[in-house]
């Protein structure tokens, strides 16, 4: 693909004729864009900007006729100094972000390890990997709820049987294990994308590396480190830039799987940024929230393409 | 000597255990899931759950396929994500054959922007559409959800259809413009014709992603008859509302629902593979 480029460049053309080419080439490609671009602009950023409104406003649709009153600022102060539960949703979404990225990402590698070398059977692998990942997750939360339930439930009674633990636990309904059971959830739903973005990137590392490694007698532990761990900085940063956006937004697990309880054990802050719309029917505070959690995933976005440098296509120019 | 001989056999053994590992791990959930919907509501119900179903009872699947509601949410489900696949291909195909091929000012500003939209939590805007469609009378129809739709998927059609656009060769375009065609007959009768595989796996990943939107169908079906198969089975009650927690209805209603995707998974999954990691990972 990159050697195709002089064969078509050659020709010299005079300056007036490139650019009046270049305009017409900018004008299709202005003409190709637009749609996709128009549909954006109309369904994704005036909403947005319709919420940045919204946030600045006391609104409760509760009763017809309450009049708006403008509160500035107010909604976010409100939120970060005096909303407990708000605080309550963020620490758990902390928490969840940070455990399952580390989960998915040990496991993984480990998949992905196993995926990349060749042995009988790895389309069944590849197959068996996919399915986590099709699974709609409201369908993965019903089942694991039918798999974590406290007296009938398979999770209790294989851990009983391997002698792990001695009575059956109320996984989904205790405020010690039902975040830690919500996590298991969703590591065993995400960690197949993950493992496959993985492989890829290590189909791109070339072998010759690992066989210069083997005759100059590194280990296999030392090629990992040296060869695998380091190439696929890229490949990682990318995986954790998208799957730390997912996690960081995650409202369908909790919502079917825990409701966010029991009490607020597995609120999330878009769970809890719903019910603020759509229970209390704040449509101002609730955007305020909304508008504070795609923040803080803009902000992480930003570290992880600025400074750590993950390679995402927008953050860079053309390769 | 006992390394050479030992070490391969020991490192093959090893490989097959994790493989083991990885498969079960995968599949037991799901397979725990057909189990459940395979068994008689005794059985459910009974405490320590047995690993079988003994003996197999269809009682579950029977009500759930013939539950109205739950056909009628498949259906809707079809058609949303039918729909929002076609026009987000549209639209996203020809916004990705520029970005691939045309030289044009501002390609990064478009590249941030389609960035920025994969970043938006559906959250964000709940608050506005909902206000919006609500004036525009929207609720309760199919263009609610397939409007966000489109656009939350075009991220993900853009990024793979530029990487397949990418991968084209070059010449035959060159070739046609050479021989007198237009932009938009080669666009038409040598690009589109190439892109076909890859606008097939973009197909699939849009129709899935489509398929398991719970956020918007949620928030803008109230009515019974328009809800989509996700919220059907987070709301499911099942045929007899005033029993206890159906779980073999909802085991049963869980497996039906994912059935279309996991074939589409298995059929197509060498695609499938190359086109989620195309946009992600650079060759």
């Amino acid at each position: 693909m990159t050697a195709t480029a002089p064969h078509f460049e050659a020709p010299p053309v005079r300056a007036p004729r490139r650019s009046v080419q270049a305009l017409l080439e900018a004008r299709f490609a202005a003409l190709l864009v637009a749609p996709a671009m128009a549909v954006i602009a109309l369904v994704a950023f005036y909403p947005l900007g319709h919420a940045l409104w919204l946030s600045l406003w006391k609104i409760n649709l509760r009763f017809a006729n309450t009049p708006w009153v403008f509160v500035g600022l107010g909604n976010y102060v409100d939120a970060i100094t005096d909303d407990a539960r708000w605080l309550n949703a963020l620490r758990v979404t902390l928490t969840i972000t940070f455990t399952s990225l580390l989960a998915e990402f040990v496991l993984g590698m480990i998949f992905a390890l196993v995926m990349n070398q060749s042995f009988k059977g790895r389309a069944l692998v590849r197959a068996s990997v996919l399915i986590p990942w099709s699974l709609t997750t409201v369908v993965s939360a019903r089942m694991w709820q039918v798999i974590y339930h406290a007296s009938y439930g398979v999770f209790n009674r294989i851990l009983v049987d391997i002698g792990l633990i001695d009575a059956y636990k109320p996984w989904i309904i205790s405020p010690v294990f039902t975040i830690w059971a919500m996590i298991g959830a969703d590591v065993w739903k995400t960690t197949p994308f993950v493992a496959l973005l993985l492989t890829a990137g290590m189909q791109l590392i070339p072998g010759e590396l690992y066989e210069a490694a083997a005759i100059d007698g590194a280990t296999a532990w030392d090629r990992f480190w040296r060869i695998t761990f380091p190439l696929l900085r890229p490949t990682m940063l990318v995986a954790l830039l998208f799957r730390m956006i997912d996690v960081f937004r995650m409202l369908d697990l909790p919502f079917v799987l825990t409701g966010g309880g029991p009490g607020q054990a597995t609120e999330t802050l878009s769970l809890y940024t719903y019910r603020v719309i759509f229970t209390d029917l704040k449509f101002g505070g609730g955007s305020a929230l909304a508008v504070l959690t795609f923040l803080m995933i803009l902000g992480s976005a930003f570290i992880f393409i600025r400074v750590l440098g993950a390679p995402v296509a927008g953050a860079e120019s053309e390769r | 000597m006992t390394r050479s001989t030992f070490g391969p056999a020991l490192q093959r053994g090893a490989t097959v255990s994790v493989v083991v590992a990885i498969v079960l791990w995968c599949l037991a959930p799901f397979y725990w899931t057909v189990i459940t919907s395979l068994k008689s509501a005794n059985a459910i119900y009974y405490s320590p759950t047995t690993y079988l179903p003994e003996p197999i009872d269809l009682a579950s699947w029977v009500k759930v396929v013939t539950l109205s509601r739950f056909q009628g949410a498949l259906m809707n489900s079809a058609i949303v994500a039918t729909c929002v696949t076609v026009v987000s291909l549209l639209l996203g195909s020809i916004c990705a054959y520029a970005i691939a091929r045309l030289r044009f000012p501002g390609k990064d500003i478009v590249l941030t922007i389609v960035l920025a939209v994969s970043m938006f939590p559906g959250i964000a805007i709940i608050s506005p559409l909902y206000l919006q469609f609500r004036d525009w009378d929207l609720i309760n129809n199919k263009l609610a959800l397939i409007l966000p739709g489109v656009t939350f998927t075009l991220p993900v059609c853009i990024w793979t259809l530029t990487a397949f656009f990418r991968d084209l060769p070059r010449e035959l375009e060159e070739a046609a413009y050479v021989d007198g065609a237009s932009r938009v007959q080669t666009f038409v009768q040598v690009i589109a014709p190439l892109a076909a595989p890859g606008v097939f796996t973009t197909a699939i990943l849009l129709f899935i992603a489509s398929w398991n939107e719970f956020l918007f169908a949620r928030t803008f079906m109230s009515k019974v008859e328009q809800v989509t198969a996700p919220v059907a089975i987070a709301q499911f009650e099942g045929a007899d509302i005033a029993a206890v927690t159906p779980w073999g209805e909802i085991s049963a209603a869980a497996v039906a629902t994912t059935i279309p995707l996991v074939i589409l998974v298995l059929v197509f999954q060498r695609r499938i593979v190359a086109g989620l990691t195309s946009g992600a990972v650079k060759g």
